[in-house]
Order: structure tokens, then C-alpha cells, then sequence
């Protein structure tokens, strides 16, 4: 068995500090395996979000050198032998305690979405549509709220804009519903105001740390600036619908 | 113990990362300064663009009174610059505010951000695509529908590269143009606008007219779109060899080998 050496983030808020701690680690351990054998053997109240350590439920978001990573799926075997690895909690949310941080804004950026919205239904027992229209919503609705796309990205991260920007995670979850063959809701206008779309200049750091490999910016950013585009910035899309209304 | 401020700073290039996370930015800096160099001096400098019967791409369509005659269209007068800068203003528009461009300079020169999880200038003052200047990117699908007339002419100019003074034939150059031609017809069918409005934007592919046809166009379009970076730097590299070849073709550096 080998040694290693993991640095925390212990504390609470902006004033933590990175507390080294030494274990003996085993071949296929991930990095929330580690953070238990900490918890175990050295540090009982070092707080740690978790829950499925299969990659699906999205609770133990942290970073790793850094880097957004869910803890359970990142193998210590990721890193070279012999170098420390640091743990710290997502930078782009307040940090409840140690590892934990407060992700409760988010859920209220998910909230101001205008809802899903289906049209009247197909027949008595519901709606009909076809597997190939539905396939750009279904990647969407891969998404495990892990939060780590909110984490990376610089308008949240860098310029603190939590309350003008949803952010790329409720940006694939309004996707999610306007992609869908049976929605009927135009939700261009929340994109651009409250939703701050435009704060996104599609640099793509999100789709670099997704778990789920959905293609953020690609297949549900860009869409929705198009359609913000045909709605508020593009004047021959405006005379159409004028001359439509007429 | 670390100090706190190392891990919670924000400051510019703050950041816990220990790859070399500077490397992408700095070469695409140096790549596209390089590339976006070399093609703003030949397009400003006006002579050589043309050893009969290649038309540097750059000088595609000319234009002006000053074009030699076996590809001059118009023929505008009262031009007195190089005539490849009337055309400019759609190229540099079209890949200005090509997302994948947008992507690139924001990162390389703007440092917004520099790279993933690294902190940045600006704090929240930062306000994206959301006010002037950057708020005009909304307006890229425009220099797509321009950049359908320069893709005509460049095939027009293809072809012609084709047709030397004895008749059809087949010359280094002629190879040269087609797969310039090739390459930015895979960037153009690769873009985001298009994408969006060839299908992109219909919900219920079964309710809408032609639904079936625009899914299907929306799947070929998204196949180039997947891979827009790609084409992106290829068609930029290569538009520049294209010239150079052809520049130094017009300068008598060296002869156009003619394969048949
Ligand atoms: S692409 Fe947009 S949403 Fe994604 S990380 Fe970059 S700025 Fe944020
Ligand atoms: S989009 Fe990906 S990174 Fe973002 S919250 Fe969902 S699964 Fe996580
Ligand atoms: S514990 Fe569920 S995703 Fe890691
Ligand atoms: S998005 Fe790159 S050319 Fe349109």
C-alpha cells in the first residue's frame, strides 16, 4: 500500500485554510474514498457532500487541483504517484463548511424558468412524437444538477453575476424544455432579461467539465442565442412578423 | 497550512491548476496573430494576388478598376486601394463573429477567461454579449448570408483556376484552390447560424413543413458543426498558403507546375 498526501479546504466561508493530511490509499480508490478515509482516521468533522458515488445524483462536486470534478469519479491513479492532491470546495458558491458549499442560489435561478409548457394533448392518452425529434431535449435532460458547469464558469466564478445570469446548468435545463417537440412556451424573452444569456460569451469552460458530456455550449447555449436573435436582433425576422400580424 | 488566500482569491491567473493551462491560450494568440497577420498585410497590400489563371481567395470577387481584366467583375472606378479591402469588411465580419472565433479571442487575447478555473481582470464590471460592442456578435447570421455571395464567386474563381490560355488543364495551383475551396465550404456548412436556421429552430420536426427534409439538413449541418473548430483553423491556414502560393507564382519564384 502507498502513501499519500491530500490538502483540504477546512473552514467555513472565504477564511478556510488547506490542512494536509497523510494515508495510506489502495489501488482503484477515488478521490471521495479518500476523503472518507480522512474523515475516518483523522478528521471526524470534516464535512463532505455525497450520496451515490456512481457519478449520479451530483452531490459531491469539489474541485481536485483545481479542476471541477465530481469526487467519485476521479481516480487517484488520475494523478502522478507520489503528488499531493487538493481538495477544495466549488469556488463559485459560499462555502457552508469545509468541502460543502451553498448551492441554494441556483435553485432559485431554476425557479424564474418559465415552466414546460405542452400543447393541447394528441389524443386522450397523451402526445405523439418521434424519437429523432425528441433526442436534442434527451441530452438535455442528462443533466445531474452537479453544479460543476456553475462552478467553471467565469460570469458566475470570476464576475459574481449569480443574480443576472441562470448559468450554464438552468441554460441546459430551459433547453431541455424548449427543445422539446411538444412545448409550446417562447422563453426568449426571460433569456434575455433575467436569464442573461448574453453574459455567456460561449467560451465553453462549462462542456469541458460536464460529467454527463452534454455539449453545453453547442447544443443548448448557442441554440437559445439564436433564438434570441431571431426574436430581438434580427430586423428582417421583425418585419416578417409584422407584416404576419398585419 | 496554506494560506486561505490562494484558495478563495479571485485575482487575475489566481488559480489551484497545476497543468501548464497558459500553453492553449498563448499558441492560439500566437496562431491566430500570425494567420490574421499574414492575411490583413496581403489583403492591404494590392499586388501579386494574380498569376493567370489563379485569383489569390482573398481577392475573391475583384472588383475594381484595378483588377486585371480576365477576373475583374464591375470594375469600380473610383477605388483607389487594394481592391481585396472591398471585401473585407464581410470576411473579417463573417469570422469575427464566428462563435468559435468569438471563443478563441476572448480566451487568447481578451483573457475572459484566460483558461478554465483561472481567475481574471474586470471583477463585475464584466457585462459579455450584453452591450456594445459585443452585443453586435447577435448580428453574425448577416455576414453568413453576405459570405454566400464571396462563396459563390470563389467557386466561380475555382473553376476558372482550371482554364489556363490553351484550354483546360490542370495545374499545382488549380489543386491548390479546390481544396481551399473545400475547406471553406466545410467551415461555412459547419456554422452555428446555419445550423440554427436550416432546422435548428423548428421544435416538432413532425408538425412543421418539411420538417422531415430540415431535421435531416440540421444532422448534416450539425456533423460540420461538431468539427467548426477544426475547419475553422484548416481554412484559415490554408486561405493564407493559398495566396502565398500564388504570390509567389505572380513574383516569378517559382513556376506553377502544370500536371496536365
Ligand atoms: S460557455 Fe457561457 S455558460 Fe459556459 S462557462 Fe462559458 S460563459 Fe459560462
Ligand atoms: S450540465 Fe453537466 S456540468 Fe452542468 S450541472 Fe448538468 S451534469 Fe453538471
Ligand atoms: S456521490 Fe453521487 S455523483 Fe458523486
Ligand atoms: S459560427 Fe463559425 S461561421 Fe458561423
Amino acid at each position: 500500500m502507498a502513501e499519500r498526501t491530500f490538502k483540504v479546504y477546512r473552514g467555513s466561508g472565504d477564511d478556510g485554510q488547506l490542512e494536509s493530511y497523510t494515508i495510506e490509499v489502495d489501488q482503484g480508490m477515488v478521490v471521495l474514498d479518500a476523503i472518507h478515509r480522512i474523515q475516518a482516521e483523522h478528521a471526524p468533522d470534516l464535512a463532505v457532500r455525497w450520496n451515490c458515488k456512481a457519478g449520479k445524483c451530483g452531490s459531491c462536486s469539489c474541485e481536485v487541483n483545481g479542476r471541477p470534478r465530481l469526487t467519485c469519479m476521479t481516480r487517484l491513479s488520475d494523478y502522478e504517484e507520489g503528488e499531493s492532491i487538493t481538495v477544495t470546495p466549488m469556488k463559485a458558491f459560499p462555502v457552508i463548511k469545509d468541502l460543502v458549499a451553498d448551492v441554494s442560489r441556483a435553485y432559485r435561478n431554476n425557479a424564474s424558468i418559465p415552466r414546460f409548457r405542452p400543447r393541447p394533448r394528441d389524443a386522450e392518452d397523451g402526445w405523439r412524437m418521434k424519437q429523432f425529434e425528441i433526442e436534442r431535449a434527451q441530452e438535455m435532460r442528462k443533466c445531474i444538477e452537479c453544479f460543476l458547469c456553475q462552478d467553471v464558469c467565469h460570469v458566475l466564478r470570476s464576475h459574481g453575476k449569480h443574480a443576472e445570469f441562470i448559468g450554464p446548468t438552468y441554460l441546459v435545463r430551459t433547453a431541455g424544455y424548449s427543445l422539446n417537440p411538444i412545448d409550446v412556451e417562447d422563453r426568449s424573452a426571460f433569456l434575455k432579461e433575467s436569464g442573461g444569456i448574453g453574459f455567456c460569451n460561449i467560451t465553453k469552460c462549462c462542456t469541458e467539465v460536464c460529467p454527463e458530456s452534454i455539449s453545453i455550449t453547442d447544443n443548448a447555449i448557442i441554440p437559445l442565442k439564436e433564438r434570441v436573435v431571431d426574436r430581438f436582433y434580427d430586423p428582417v425576422k421583425a418585419l416578417v412578423r409584422l407584416v404576419r400580424r398585419r | 497550512m496554506e494560506s486561505s488566500v490562494a484558495v478563495r482569491d479571485r485575482g487575475f491567473g489566481k488559480t489551484l491548476r497545476r497543468d501548464r493551462w497558459w500553453v492553449p491560450p498563448v499558441s492560439v494568440a500566437l496562431g491566430l496573430g500570425l494567420f490574421g497577420g499574414y492575411a490583413t498585410w496581403a489583403v492591404l497590400q494590392g499586388g501579386n494576388y494574380f498569376a493567370d489563371p489563379y485569383l489569390s481567395p482573398l481577392y475573391s470577387p475583384c472588383i475594381a478598376a484595378s483588377c486585371p481584366e480576365q477576373i475583374r467583375l464591375l470594375g469600380i472606378e473610383w477605388w483607389p486601394f487594394s481592391p481585396a479591402i472591398l471585401m473585407m469588411g464581410v470576411i473579417l465580419g463573417f469570422r469575427g463573429t464566428c462563435y468559435y472565433y468569438r471563443k478563441a479571442y476572448y480566451r487568447a487575447y481578451l483573457l475572459d477567461p484566460p483558461a478554465c478555473a483561472v481567475g481574471e481582470f474586470r471583477g463585475d464590471r464584466y457585462a459579455g454579449e450584453t452591450r456594445l460592442p459585443w452585443v453586435l456578435q447577435n448580428l453574425h447570421r448577416y455576414f453568413l448570408y453576405a459570405s454566400i455571395v464571396i462563396w459563390l464567386f470563389l467557386t466561380y474563381d475555382t473553376i476558372h483556376g482550371f482554364f489556363f490560355e490553351d484550354g483546360f488543364g490542370v495545374g499545382v495551383g488549380s489543386i491548390v484552390l479546390l481544396i481551399n475551396l473545400v475547406l471553406l465550404s466545410g467551415y461555412w456548412f459547419g456554422c452555428h447560424s446555419l445550423r440554427h436556421l436550416i432546422g435548428g429552430d423548428v421544435d416538432c420536426y413532425s408538425c412543421a413543413l418539411a420538417g422531415k427534409a430540415r431535421h435531416k439538413a440540421w444532422k448534416g449541418v450539425s456533423w460540420f458543426n461538431k468539427r467548426h473548430m477544426g475547419w475553422a483553423w484548416f481554412s484559415l491556414v490554408f486561405v493564407c498558403m493559398t495566396d502565398l502560393y500564388i504570390r509567389l507564382v505572380a513574383m516569378r519564384v517559382f513556376e506553377d507546375p502544370r500536371l496536365f
